[in-house]
């Protein structure tokens, strides 16, 4: 499903090399994670994938189901069927999260020739994911997540994949200011969608969301590349050894 | 001290193209009072410092320039409010366009025919709310209309108005140059909603006159037409008695000058004054919000939201201010005006002041200018809204703080989908 060749990938400002030579294959279905260090380039990879400005792509290839995900703007890539669920959600101020919601479901849509929602189905469909999410009806009608506390973000960004029903969903930290209760909704959310005929790729620093979204396959990303990949034993042992021993033993 | 030539030949060639309307004694002796005070200050030029940012020739000069009429499809203004209308073209009352002049709660006369009877209310109303808001700047063009104007309406409100009244400018002739003056009061517990709507005329002075007694409260929500080539300058004055209401809403798209000023006073305690607009312009767009409010009374709240979305080298100015004056202490005052500009040629222009005698107060002002967050640009085209669409989104999102001054929820409604249109049809 999810192609990734070689991919190399400058800092366009800093005139700076982030990914030197990513591969990485997602099939239908699997869930795979990317542990790494700090500035290992795991966010770099999710807004590379989903085409945020300020990144160059110096070699390599990325696609979806065979289509070229780089030379697609962000708007295609996402009606081409890629989520990716922000480690710090955009408050927007003044745009509802209901008006945003189905405003995103039917340009998705209309750009895959599909016919729009009409109000009513989307009220009943926005308001049966809500419910799973625990989100309710007030944080649907406050503009998109203005005020939302963390949790509430990255629920928010949950009932957006809900909603949206993407083929290939990236998970950019999602862990990362949750409490344990708090991830657990947001990782029975994720459950929920995993399907034959999607799949996810979750980037973390910590084994802990892997207990509640568990892997097929484990990547460890450093310094731009995916230095070893494993099953989900791997996440255990960063979480009993740190990455030094395995940076150490690639080295 | 004397006028400068300049401005004295300018300020006689502009009364020359005018006549002075006829009427009974009262109010020839206001008009006589109104020229003699124009004469002594001169109209506006362009080194007046309240005029630095808006070049006043096109409004001064003695004819007005040329407008085109606006040739597009355009849809019934607030065609969805049960209203009363009362519709001027080209700055001519129209009887026949218009409704029975008959509402309960509210006196409605024409200005051209009160104007003939020799004793009225309107004597002690009549140029005095404009003349108040002289000082401490000059307002002439103001001035010129109370001196000038053929027509307007004399609106005395006597309890509650069950509809608003609707003032209607058409546009018809490519010349026409109209001064209309209004006349409001409200007596204590009224309530009454001006609507207005259009472009007026190639050149329009209007001025509105606005007497709140205790406890009344006035709504104004106006759209200013999409004419473009069109002259505006526009005057309210209102005056606030206690715990009364004035809540005034402007929504400007296009038109190659206008200039709203709004001046404000709050003479009663307790008092609540929202003026509040939203503009969008495009290339040669010019649009000046000037607003002045006084704070004389006790823990009154003033509110000033101007919103400006700019593009393709329009031009935006906002000069606000608020004067608290000693002995209103417990005032709330709080001004912002922001621009956001779609592309690095357009420009806007602020000027933001506070005055306050009184040391128990709170007042805030702000101003920025800014473009498109690129953030939320991205979040929302990351969810497959196109990015022409995410722009309009975070625009209107952008305008909001101002159209939510809309009490009245259909208005408002009317209010976005004008904008959400005009984005459309500019859409990239």
């Amino acid at each position: 499903m999810l192609q990734i060749k070689n991919l190399h990938v400058d800092l366009e400002e800093e005139d700076k090399s982030i990914l030197k030579g990513v591969n990485l294959t997602v099939d239908a279905g699997k869930v795979h994670a990317i542990m790494g260090p700090n500035g290992s380039g795991k966010s770099t990879l999710s807004y590379v994938l989903s085409g945020k400005d300020g990144y160059e792509v110096t070699d390599g290839s990325a696609t979806l189901d065979g289509e070229d995900l780089l030379y697609m703007d962000p708007e295609e890539r996402a009606a081409a069927g890629l989520f990716l669920a922000f480690q710090y959600p955009v408050e927007i101020p003044g745009v509802g999260n209901m008006t945003f919601l189905r405003t995103a479901m039917n340009a998705q849509r209309k750009a895959r020739g599909e016919e729009e929602l009409s109000a009513a189905d989307f009220l009943k469909l926005v308001r049966e994911k809500a419910k799973t999410l625990k989100i309710d009806a007030d944080m649907l009608k406050r503009p998109v997540n203005v005020g939302f506390s963390g949790g509430e973000k990255k629920r928010n960004e949950i009932l957006q994949m809900a909603m949206l029903e993407p083929k290939m969903c990236i998970l950019d930290e999602t862990d990362s200011g949750l409490d344990v209760d708090a991830m657990k909704l947001v990782a029975d959310g994720v459950n929920a969608l995993r399907d034959a005929g999607r799949g996810f790729l979750v980037i973390t620093h910590y084994q802990r969301l892997l207990d509640h979204i568990k892997p097929d396959v484990v990547h460890i990303m450093a310094d731009g590349q995916i230095v070893k990949t494993g099953g989900p034993e791997l996440a255990l042992e960063v979480e009993n050894n740190g990455y030094a021993d395995i940076l150490a033993e690639v080295a | 001290m004397a006028l400068p030539e300049a401005k004295q030949t300018a300020t006689e060639a502009r009364l020359a193209s005018l006549e002075m309307p006829g009427g009974a004694g009262w109010i020839n002796a206001l008009r006589e009072d109104a020229l003699t005070r124009l004469r002594a200050v001169g109209l506006p030029h362009a080194r007046d410092e309240y005029w630095k940012y808006t070049r006043p020739d096109t409004l001064v000069q003695a004819n007005a320039p040329k407008a085109a009429l606006f040739a597009g499809d355009d849809s019934e203004r607030f065609g969805g409010v049960d209203r009363l209308k009362l519709v001027f073209v080209d700055g001519v009352f129209d009887p026949d366009e218009s409704d029975d002049l008959n509402l309960e709660g509210v006196k409605i006369e024409r200005l051209a025919e009160a104007s003939q009877t020799d004793i009225h209310w309107a004597k002690d109303l009549y140029g005095a709310l404009e003349m108040r808001g002289q000082t401490p700047v000059a307002r002439p063009m103001a001035t010129l209309n109370t001196a000038m104007a053929t027509d307007g309406v004399l609106i005395h409100a006597t309890g509650h108005v069950s509809k608003p009244i609707h003032l209607v400018y058409h546009h018809n002739s490519e010349t026409s140059d109209a001064i209309l003056h209004h006349t409001i009061k409200l007596d204590a517990g009224a309530d009454l909603t001006i609507l207005e709507s259009g472009p007026a005329a190639a050149r329009f002075n209007k001025v509105m006159e606005v007497d709140i007694a205790d406890t009344a409260a006035f709504h104004h929500v106006r759209k200013q037409g999409r004419d473009h080539e069109r002259q505006a300058v526009t005057h309210i004055f209102a005056r606030l008695g206690a715990e009364s209401t004035f809540k005034s809403f402007t929504l400007t798209a296009n038109g190659v000058m206008t200039r709203n000023e709004c001046v404000i006073e709050l003479t009663g305690d307790d008092a609540v004054a929202h003026v509040a607009g939203a503009c969008v312009g495009d290339g040669d767009f010019h649009h000046d919000d000037t607003v002045f409010v006084t704070h004389d009374a006790e823990r009154c709240e003033s509110r000033q939201v101007f919103k400006k979305v700019l593009r393709n080298g329009a031009t935006g100015v906002f000069q606000g201010k608020i004067l608290v004056k000693e002995g209103a202490q417990k005032t709330d005052g709080y001004q912002i005006s922001q621009s956001l500009l779609l592309d690095g040629d357009s420009q806007f222009l602020a000027k933001p002041e506070l005055e306050i005698y009184a040391d128990d107060v709170v007042c805030s002002h702000g101003s920025t200018s800014g473009a498109i967050d690129e953030d939320g640009l991205f979040y929302l085209r990351a969810r497959g809204i196109p990015q022409n669409i995410a722009t309009d989104l975070l625009t209107l999102a952008f305008l909001a703080e101002a159209v939510e001054e809309v009490e009245d929820e259909v208005l408002r409604e009317d209010i976005v989908s004008r904008l959400a249109d005009w984005l459309e049809r500019r859409r990239g």
